[in-house]
């Protein structure tokens, strides 16, 4: 098998009139740690999605593993976006990851000591075992985004999705959060969406930038034309703190 | 106060009550969780097209809303994400079509319908042993499903985009878990009518969930309130000869009331 394990092929993506992704092309390889960062509404989510198989592109071809989404459910681990959830839901922390379990083959069948062993063993690696117990309403934002770690985790992913991860958590938690994936992506493929460029560009080792469509060139530089076009503004008001070994000047080009 | 129970009917009814309280505490603490009151209205108000139905082709009303609530429960899970109309546009479609067929069914039937009445509002005071029996073996599919598919149910509930990425069949279990609404429907509509039994799915499950963090104790606790529910507000009908259904129902809403207040307090 070839190492392109996400490649997305003219994928266009329209909602009546309006069009949210416009003639993507996308290829990622084993082993990537790729950021795609983009304004809020650049159709990052979407782009999640439209890999999972979620939702069906209008047009173009999505290929994940060799396969179509569908066909490959199960080997992608996803971690939604956190603010959809009610933080009410009666569930525990450990009710959750052994979400990460589920699946048609467990149809039928009760979680068996694997599951609840391998639940644990990644609620202990996102630091949050004696939280197991605890229900999901009393989390912090940062430990909720961990818990949902670990349920992607679970599953024992060949690629990981991570949408916004660390949009609610503060500055601490999110260089923790972004170092245990760094140790993560030795093992796993990562793909993950953000619209806070700042911390991303440190840890990845790839960014593509997507508006509505996609600049990719397939390594970290991003130029500021790219930047200004993908967010529509100034580079200078949306650069802060982004390392200038990753920026690169338009002139050079 | 127990004298009321050296009638027939009056056992009955307070066996009605605990099987519908099974069925309701179980089946409404999801409606409540997954937050699909307002599609479980719109199956039971269906439901009032099969009991027209029962009246107009003279076979069990019930069965006729068992026929209509199932129905309308595959037909809104099979069309969800696959249409341009919204979801609560369908299910104000699915409502009145309900209503307006059971009304048209009963209106080309001649003669007079004494206990239509009873559909729309309950009348637990007039439910037969062959009532018993439908409401026992619905009660007992809708505890084997449940225990079957529960952590399927948890997950569709908590996030059905993550189950359905992990390959459960999401569709197929909301399709079952709404089938469930409408066999509830169906065990309750003896109880409190199609009118009510949105409450009965919703009041007794919203108290427990103000007190616990689990689904399965949601569940129990649900299923506890609500045969606390239906029997003190049958006796108290008795005792102020009021509307059966209506004084259950009313019930439900004073300890909700109760119950947010004191937790509100806390
Ligand atoms: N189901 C939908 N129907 C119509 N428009 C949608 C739908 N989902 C998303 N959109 C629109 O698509 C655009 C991209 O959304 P999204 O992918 O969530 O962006 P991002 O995650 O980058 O903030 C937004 O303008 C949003 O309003
Ligand atoms: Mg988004």
């Amino acid at each position: 098998m070839s190492d392109e394990v996400i490649k997305l092929e003219n994928v266009w993506v329209r909602y009546g009139n309006l069009t949210v992704l416009e003639d993507v092309n996308l290829t990622v390889f084993r082993g990537d740690f790729l950021g795609i960062i983009g304004p809020n509404g650049g159709g990052k989510t979407t782009l999640l999605k439209v890999i999972l198989g979620l939702i069906k592109p209008s047009r173009g071809r999505v290929t994940v593993l060799g396969g179509s989404p569908e066909s490959k459910r199960g080997l992608i681990g996803y971690v939604p976006q956190i603010t959809q959830f009610d933080r009410n839901f009666p569930a525990s922390v450990l009710d959750v990851v052994l979400m990460g379990r589920l699946g048609r083959g467990k149809l039928f069948k009760r979680y068996d000591e694997q599951d609840k062993r391998l639940a644990l063993e990644m609620l202990k690696a996102m630091e949050m075992a004696e939280f197991k117990d605890k229900p999901i309403g009393e989390l912090s934002g940062g430990q909720l985004q961990r818990v949902l770690v670990a349920r992607a985790l679970a599953s024992e992913p060949e690629i990981l999705l991570l949408d916004e991860p660390t949009a609610s958590i503060d500055e601490p938690t999110k260089t923790e959060l972004y170092e245990l994936l760094k140790k993560l992506n030795e093992k796993v493929t990562i793909v993950l969406v953000s619209h806070d460029i700042g911390v991303i560009s440190t840890y990845v080792d790839k960014i593509a930038c997507l508006n509505k469509k996609l600049f990719y060139h397939g390594s970290k530089e991003v130029t500021t034309k790219t930047l200004e076009e993908t967010y529509r503004c100034p580079v200078e008001l949306i650069a802060h703190g982004v390392p200038h070994r990753v920026l690169r000047k338009h002139e050079e080009e | 106060m127990l004298d009321f129970l050296q009638y027939e009917f009056m056992r009955n009814a307070l066996m009605a009550g605990l099987l519908a309280s099974l069925a309701c505490g179980i089946i409404g603490a999801l409606v409540v969780v997954k937050r699909i009151s307002l599609v479980s209205g719109g199956i039971s108000h269906a439901a009032f097209g099969g009991v027209g139905l029962g009246y107009l082709l003279d076979f069990d009303p019930l069965l006729g809303a068992l026929f209509f609530a199932l129905a309308s429960s595959l037909g809104m899970g099979l069309m969800r994400g696959r249409t341009k109309v919204s979801e609560d546009s369908a299910i104000g479609i699915l409502w009145v079509t309900g209503m307006s067929l059971g009304v048209l069914f009963i209106g080309l039937r001649a003669g007079y319908t004494p206990d239509l009445f009873s559909y729309l509002f309950g009348s637990i005071l007039t439910v037969s042993r062959l009532d018993l029996a439908i409401m026992f073996v619905l009660d007992m599919v809708i505890l084997l499903v449940v225990f079957t598919f529960y952590k399927e149910l948890l997950a569709l509930s908590f996030d059905e985009e993550f189950a359905t990425v992990r390959g459960v069949p999401t569709r197929y279990v909301y399709l079952t878990l709404l089938s469930m609404v409408a066999l509830t429907v169906v065990v309750l509509i003896r109880i409190v009518g199609v009118v009510l039994v949105i409450a009965m799915l919703t009041i007794p499950a919203t108290i427990a969930w103000q007190f616990s963090h689990k689904l399965h104790r949601i569940m129990f606790g649900s299923t506890v309130l609500s045969v606390v529910f239906t029997t003190s507000g049958l006796w108290l009908s008795y005792v102020f000869n009021s509307a059966s259904g209506a004084t259950i129902v009313l019930v439900s809403v004073a300890a909700f009331i109760l119950s947010s207040t004191l937790k509100s307090l806390r």
